[in-house]
């Protein structure tokens, strides 16, 4: 009989022979493939990769992630099994935005085109923001005239940033956008910080105001808005919508200690994100509180060794860039 | 015919060390590159091959858009280091087409391309050391990078070249090896041990190809296995971080700041 073997590898340890070697016949880990019910009762979360069988399709309903093949349900994409009553379910660990209705997402205008915005929002294809959908100046209740479908560029250019919430879908998938509520709309004074979406929990509010003087926004769709803190009473009205306040491409002037906290809660973002952590306001907050502790430059934030020590603080293990993990085969 | 290095020794033996049936070591590499939804760096002995995946995302091309399903498009860069002889290839080389080509052919049965209406995988292939089995690489990076972005799979490709030294079988040949060999590649999906591509640049006695074609078939499996591994690794270790912030006593996603 035929045997196979990968190139014996001469890196370290004496053990690491019995790892490098892959006989066929010795199969490892198909023990436990097929499982019964009970299997999902228990806490720990099944992981699966692309092809792996997860149970029968009698008992069981597909779901997203997951397809029937010879009367088994075949999970299609490597992550975590969930089940809600027969409905089986694959989450893949990284992967683009599924938009929800009601979500709140963060996006940049690509495209302008008759009676609508096209908006990049992270997703499969570029979400549809409606002139009808949009808050007009001249309040809220306004007919939309011809002259708005001409003047579109004075509201939505090209490359602006906007927060808006996900209204329905097209018959293809495509998500349709609204920002007909005074807190949606053009956004400025800030930074964009992109995170892979499934960090991003759903929360009670997703504008955060963290003490430090910063505003967040925090979109499902993993973009992340740091701005500099309005105060309530200086937000636009529901009498006083102001078109000028609200369409506007200007910043309000910054200070520099302003300009500072933000650029360290975007550092912080994307140090906890490079850990895969998802984000919630009160650990942003700790890491800041620790942040300023240390009393480093804004920019060490982002060296690996910091964002470690960051991490660890927090008591969260930190996956040193997963390459050391990741390494397989030669071990 | 004398001054060549012997393909197969007396002893059975191949011209890196290897016997007949035996595979290159293999690295896999899935950490995040950039801004890519997927990527994956995968070496084969001396050939290493990096692949990113970008989308599904909206179609750039118009023209190309389906309306039923995503596009595929694949698009390959040979670094001019790469290869012994050094020279720079253009974009538009018939043989880099030709491995777009082929990349792109593999995977479209196999990537679940009718939920992505009007969308686009873009699929950035760089190869960075060639030493043989070139498509393989190119596959299995591809497949892992696939993966990585959560682009849905029916099951994993896994690709491996072989060719035939007078009557002998040999896998996973080296460039030495596929320059004076007839060589094909292969590339099955383990789990229903279908076959998504066959390539053949050389010509194989009809007797022969039957053998080396299951001997290829049977060594994707082994491959499948190693790759399973580098994805179940990586999966673990992020729904690991995951699972740890989740379950940080600060993380509670209801303990908004204003309650307290």
């Amino acid at each position: 009989m035929i045997s196979f073997a990968s190139f014996p590898s001469t890196s370290e340890g004496s053990g690491s022979y019995t790892n490098t070697r892959h006989h066929p016949k010795i199969e490892e880990d198909e023990v436990g493939m097929d499982l019964d019910e009970d299997d999902f009762e228990e806490g720990t979360q099944r992981l699966t990769v692309p092809g792996e069988s997860i149970t029968s399709s009698h008992a069981f309903m597909r779901g997203h992630g997951t397809f029937v093949d010879d009367e088994e349900v075949i999970a299609s994409v490597a992550g975590t099994v969930e089940r809600v009553n027969k409905l089986i379910t694959v989450r893949a660990v990284r992967s683009r935005y599924n938009p929800e209705v009601g979500d709140l997402v963060v996006g940049r205008i690509t495209e302008v085109q008759p009676r609508r915005w096209k908006v990049d929002a992270n997703s499969r294809q570029d979400a549809v923001l409606m002139l009808s959908s949009v808050n007009l100046p001249g309040g809220v209740q306004r007919r939309k005239l011809e002259s708005d479908e001409l003047q579109m560029r004075t509201f939505f250019e090209e490359g602006d940033l906007l927060v808006a919430e996900v209204q329905a879908f097209f018959a293809d998938g495509a998500m349709s956008l609204h920002t007909r509520s005074l807190r949606y709309g053009k956004l400025r004074n800030g930074q964009l910080v992109t995170v892979p979406p499934i960090l991003i929990r759903r929360l009670k509010s997703h504008f955060v105001a963290l003490p430090c003087g910063v505003d967040l926004i925090l979109g499902l769709n993993g973009y992340i808005w740091v701005s500099k803190h309005v105060k309530e009473s200086e937000q636009e009205g529901e009498e006083g919508f102001d078109a000028e306040a609200v369409y506007s491409n200007k910043n309000d002037s910054i200070d520099d200690a302003t300009r500072i906290a933000v650029s360290r809660v975007s550092n912080i973002i994307k140090v906890l994100a490079a850990h895969f952590v998802p984000l919630t306001d009160t650990i942003l907050l700790e890491a800041y509180e620790w942040v300023v502790e240390q009393e480093g430059n804004v920019k060490d934030l982002l060296s690996d060794e910091f964002g470690e020590t960051m991490v660890a603080s927090l008591g969260l293990v930190p996956i040193s860039l997963l390459t050391d993990v990741m390494h397989t085969g030669g071990f | 015919m004398s001054s060549r290095v012997e393909i197969l020794n007396d002893g059975g033996f191949r011209s890196d060390g290897r016997k007949q049936y035996e595979l290159r070591d293999i690295t896999i590499d899935l950490s995040q590159q950039g801004t890519a939804d997927g990527s994956a760096t995968i070496t084969h002995g001396l050939t290493q091959v990096m692949v990113t995946v970008f989308g599904p995302r909206e179609a750039k091309m118009r023209s190309q858009t389906l309306h039923d399903r995503a596009v595929l498009n694949v698009e390959i860069n040979v670094a001019p280091f790469s290869t012994g002889e050094r020279r720079k290839r253009s974009r538009a080389d018939r043989r880099i087409l030709e491995l777009a080509a082929a990349i792109e052919s593999t995977f479209e049965p196999v990537v679940q391309t009718s939920l992505y209406p009007r969308s686009q995988i873009d699929i950035y292939v760089q190869v960075l050391q060639q030493d043989g089995g070139l498509l393989q690489a190119c596959i299995n990076a591809t497949t892992l990078a696939l993966i990585t972005a959560g682009v849905p799979l029916l099951d994993f490709v896994c690709a491996v070249s072989g060719g035939v030294h007078s009557t002998e079988p040999l896998l996973d040949l080296t460039t030495l090896e596929e320059n004076d060999l007839p060589n094909l590649t292969v590339a099955v999906m383990p789990r229903t041990r279908k076959v998504t591509l066959v390539t053949m640049e050389t010509r194989l006695h009809v007797d022969r190809f039957r053998d080396i074609f299951e001997l290829a078939c049977a060594a994707g499996q082994t491959i499948h296995k190693e790759m399973k591994r580098a994805v179940k690794d990586r999966t673990v270790a992020l729904v690991g971080a995951m699972d740890a912030g989740a379950k940080h006593p600060l993380a509670d996603p209801d303990a908004m700041m204003e309650d307290r």
